[in-house]
């Protein structure tokens, strides 16, 4: 594949690239602090990506329509927060950052003709985006093949690993041993009932949590079942349920089947404060549907919740509800898709580049300081150190943050012994 | 029929005017991304080509053409995918050789079923005769019963909708909801570069010129003829001594056959398969494709698919949080105004006029709905 072929020989920015080429010269003559300011776009830029000496371009791919609106709204007006937020303080290399917003439209291949459009067309220097696993798997081929850079802000299965590609969410190991240790060592928990919608990462995560259960923690697993995305009868597991008495519910139910699931739990007269229930799918935006007092008692493990106490989140918070109103929340995706044009930022910087070769090299090793969730690090596989944390679900649609790792915990996208 | 051959004068002409546009002016006129979304949105006017004969001439509604066209872009899709997995593509999986969503779901053999698409010509053939051979199936179920109408399409929706979910349910042989993906070569060629987009725009253009002469010749044959007959008075011709389920069967498996190509080219252009194709939804819209380009003109159906397709791109580029807001509108629009699609709007205002400066009469009139009649 050479370059060439790739962008064209009609390429506007290419012209644009050998007309900053011929600026070098005049630009060695004016002032060092102003060139040093603002680098030479035909050398931060070899490429041909959308980089003007003023601003770079950057796409955001969310589905802002159909059944995964509800969930990805939060991750765009994050992206959208941590985007206005960089412009102010300076831009990125001296460039303000312009963002094309495209719509996934909750549906796969739609992801991947937007993605190879914001690639192809609108040439982005990176793109913040997707959020189920379908869409990413859907996208990833288009981003490999042309070349671009995808931040994908989704806690997720695992056994992936691109050079294209910043994971700012947790990997399935994450996000699921430090919660089921906690949950054996403070509860007892010793039988579970694992529960989860029929996809992969639902069914990934349950292997993992299976072996970990099994071979780690000396337990057993009382039953395993998987429902339909979208279904909402959950009345025979339930009674399956009542009948086998599991020590703890582990539950991976996602998007809409989660409020008839949780709403079923009560009626069958199921009390959370009393059952343990340890979910890895339940953030601030799904209490939003299902409510509060429908859920409270129950524990989730995620690596962010809103009422996180300390100085960084505090700012986000307050920042996010002046941008988008006091009514928002807040969940672990949202605060993951915060990050991705951050760390995009500092990387971009540390290569003194846009091209994305560089950033992929770049990444790793990356810090930021002023995450929300704290403090988080790139890996070299392109994942993030994070640490995992337990809340319990108050009625009034928050967590109380009851545990939390005293370490960053190590992404490892390939578990060996739990595949 | 006035002329000899099986297509009139204007439908020549009306043949080489899309001849010209896809072959011709598209190529010239957009750059190589757009050009690979019109040869995606073409793979949906097979679908639209197929229902013209089995709804507009053959009165069967059927909401489930997203069962053929993923039927075939299924098999498309599994040799695709197998040569995308070969051992050494796949070294770090638990089973190399194996696709990478088996792996997942802890399979360690090749099921049975993939085994024949280890063959391109074997594929090619399957992806006619597995589609062709399930309409068979429903159709032979369903006509010999004298089930048609609403009945039938409810009956072609339910299917659609159980076949989606079989294929989510059974993701460790199909790769459930995310689809197969990630497919690379067709017989050590990568369909990935540009020259290749090109090259599959082609074919697919082609493939679909094909099919709009099959539609003609099925058009003017007799058999046409019977359809048109059946769909307007079904137990006359009964009476007639005609096998009316047959007939039925037949067109059926035609829209089948067309919709398994488009699948087929789909899987190529676009490089996955999604059960997103299959389910209702895309089945229906597919029906509106039919629906805006007039389901009794068979060119009606490219230029029907191409304009919906091309709302959906252009409106949801410009406006990514409303556009379905404005596609909502332009389908009322259409059905509020014109209500036979574009063809309808083409035969009442500017086939008259094109008429008197010719000075010819036109004579595709044959198989012509009255104005304003009910889809059924």
């Amino acid at each position: 594949m050479s370059d060439d072929n790739k962008f064209g020989p009609e390429s506007q920015l290419r012209r644009k690239l050998l007309m900053g080429m011929a600026a070098i010269p005049a630009a060695a003559l004016m002032p060092k602090v102003a060139f040093a300011q603002a680098p030479a776009t035909s050398a931060i830029n070899t490429t041909g990506l959308a980089v003007t000496d003023t601003e770079v371009t950057v796409g955001i791919l969310h589905s802002v329509t159909g059944t995964m609106a509800i969930s990805e709204t939060g991750s765009v007006q994050a992206e959208k927060l941590a985007i206005e937020q960089i412009n102010a303080a300076g831009g990125v290399l001296g460039r303000k950052i312009k963002f094309i917003q495209e719509d996934g439209a909750s549906d796969w291949p739609t992801f991947a003709e937007k993605a190879k459009k914001l690639l192809v067309q609108d040439k982005v220097a990176a793109i913040m985006g997707c959020w189920t696993s379908a869409s990413r798997k859907a996208v990833l081929p288009v981003i490999e093949q042309y070349n671009g850079m995808l931040y994908y802000p989704t806690f997720y299965e695992g056994l992936e690993q691109s050079k294209n590609v910043i994971y700012t969410g947790q990997e399935a190991t994450q996000q699921i041993l430090a919660g089921l240790d906690w949950v054996n060592k403070t509860k007892g928990g010793k039988s579970f009932y694992l529960i989860g919608s029929d996809y992969i990462w639902p069914r990934t995560s349950m292997k993992i949590a299976r072996k970990h259960i099994e071979a780690h923690l000396g337990g057993s697993v009382a039953g395993e079942e998987y429902f339909p995305l979208g279904h909402t009868q959950f009345n025979s597991v339930i009674n399956k349920i009542k009948l086998k008495k599991p020590d703890v519910i582990y539950c991976a139910v996602v998007g809409g089947s989660n409020v008839a699931f949780y709403k079923q739990l009560k009626a069958a007269g199921i009390d959370l404060s009393k059952q343990t229930l340890l979910t890895i799918s339940v953030t601030e935006d799904e209490i939003d549907g299902i409510g509060g007092e429908n859920i409270t008692g129950a524990y989730a493990c995620m690596k962010y919740f809103q009422s996180l106490d300390n100085p960084n989140n505090k700012e986000f918070v307050t920042e996010f509800k002046k941008m988008w109103g006091e009514k928002t929340v807040i969940g672990d995706v949202t605060q993951a898709a915060y990050l991705g044009p951050w760390l995009w930022k500092m990387t971009v910087e540390k290569a003194g580049s846009f091209d994305v070769d560089k950033i992929a090299e770049a990444s790793t090793d990356i810090e930021f300081t002023k995450a929300p969730e704290g403090y988080v690090k790139i890996h070299k596989n392109h994942h993030l150190w994070s640490k995992a944390r337990v809340g319990q679900v108050q009625p009034d649609g928050q967590f109380k943050v009851v545990y939390e790792t005293a370490d960053l915990i190590e992404p490892n996208p390939f578990p060996a012994g739990y595949q | 029929m006035k002329s000899t051959a099986f297509l009139s004068r204007s439908e020549w002409i009306g043949v080489a005017i899309v001849a010209a546009l896809i072959l011709v002016v598209l190529p010239l006129s957009v750059d190589g991304f757009r050009l690979n979304l019109v040869g995606k949105y073409l793979t949906y006017a097979f679908v639209a080509l197929g229902l013209v004969m089995c709804w507009g001439y053959g009165g069967i509604l059927s909401l489930g053409q997203g069962i053929f066209f993923g039927l075939g872009g299924y098999c498309m899709a599994m040799f695709l995918k197998l040569e995308a997995s070969s051992v050494e593509n796949t070294k770090i999986q638990s089973t190399p050789g194996i696709p990478d969503f088996m792996d997942w779901n802890q399979i360690t053999a090749l099921p049975w079923f993939w085994e024949p698409f280890r063959s391109l010509p074997m594929t090619i053939i399957l992806v006619i005769a597995v589609p062709v051979f399930f309409a068979f199936i429903i159709g032979f179920a369903m006509f010999t019963r004298r089930v048609g109408g609403t009945y039938f399409a409810i009956i072609t929706q339910a299917i659609a909708a159980i076949l989606t979910i079989l294929i989510v349910g059974q993701q460790g042989y199909t790769g459930g909801i995310n689809g197969i993906t990630d497919l690379r070569t067709l017989n050590g060629w990568d369909i990935r570069t540009d020259d290749a987009k090109y090259i599959l725009y082609f074919v697919n253009a082609g493939l679909l010129l094909g099919c709009v002469l099959i539609a003609y010749f099925v058009k003017h044959s007799k058999l046409g003829r019977i359809l048109v007959a059946m769909r307007e008075k079904e137990d006359r011709v009964r009476f007639s001594g005609y096998s009316v389920a047959g007939f039925k069967i037949f067109v059926f498996c035609l829209a089948a056959g067309f919709s398994a190509i488009g699948g087929a080219m789909f899987a190529l252009q676009v490089g996955f398969m999604s059960p997103s194709f299959v389910g209702i939804v895309p089945s229906i819209e597919m029906v509106i494709y039919t629906a805006v380009g007039g389901r009794l003109s068979i060119l009606g159906a490219i230029y029907g698919t191409l304009l919906v397709n091309w709302a959906k791109t252009s409106f949801s580029e410009s406006f990514p949080e409303l556009w379905l807001l404005g596609l909502g509108g332009l389908f009322i629009a259409v059905v509020l105004a014109f209500p036979n699609g574009l063809a309808g709007l083409y035969q009442s205002y500017v086939e008259p006029r094109l008429g008197k400066l010719t000075g010819k009469k036109s004579d595709e009139t044959n198989g012509a709905l009255p104005q304003g009649s009910p889809a059924e």
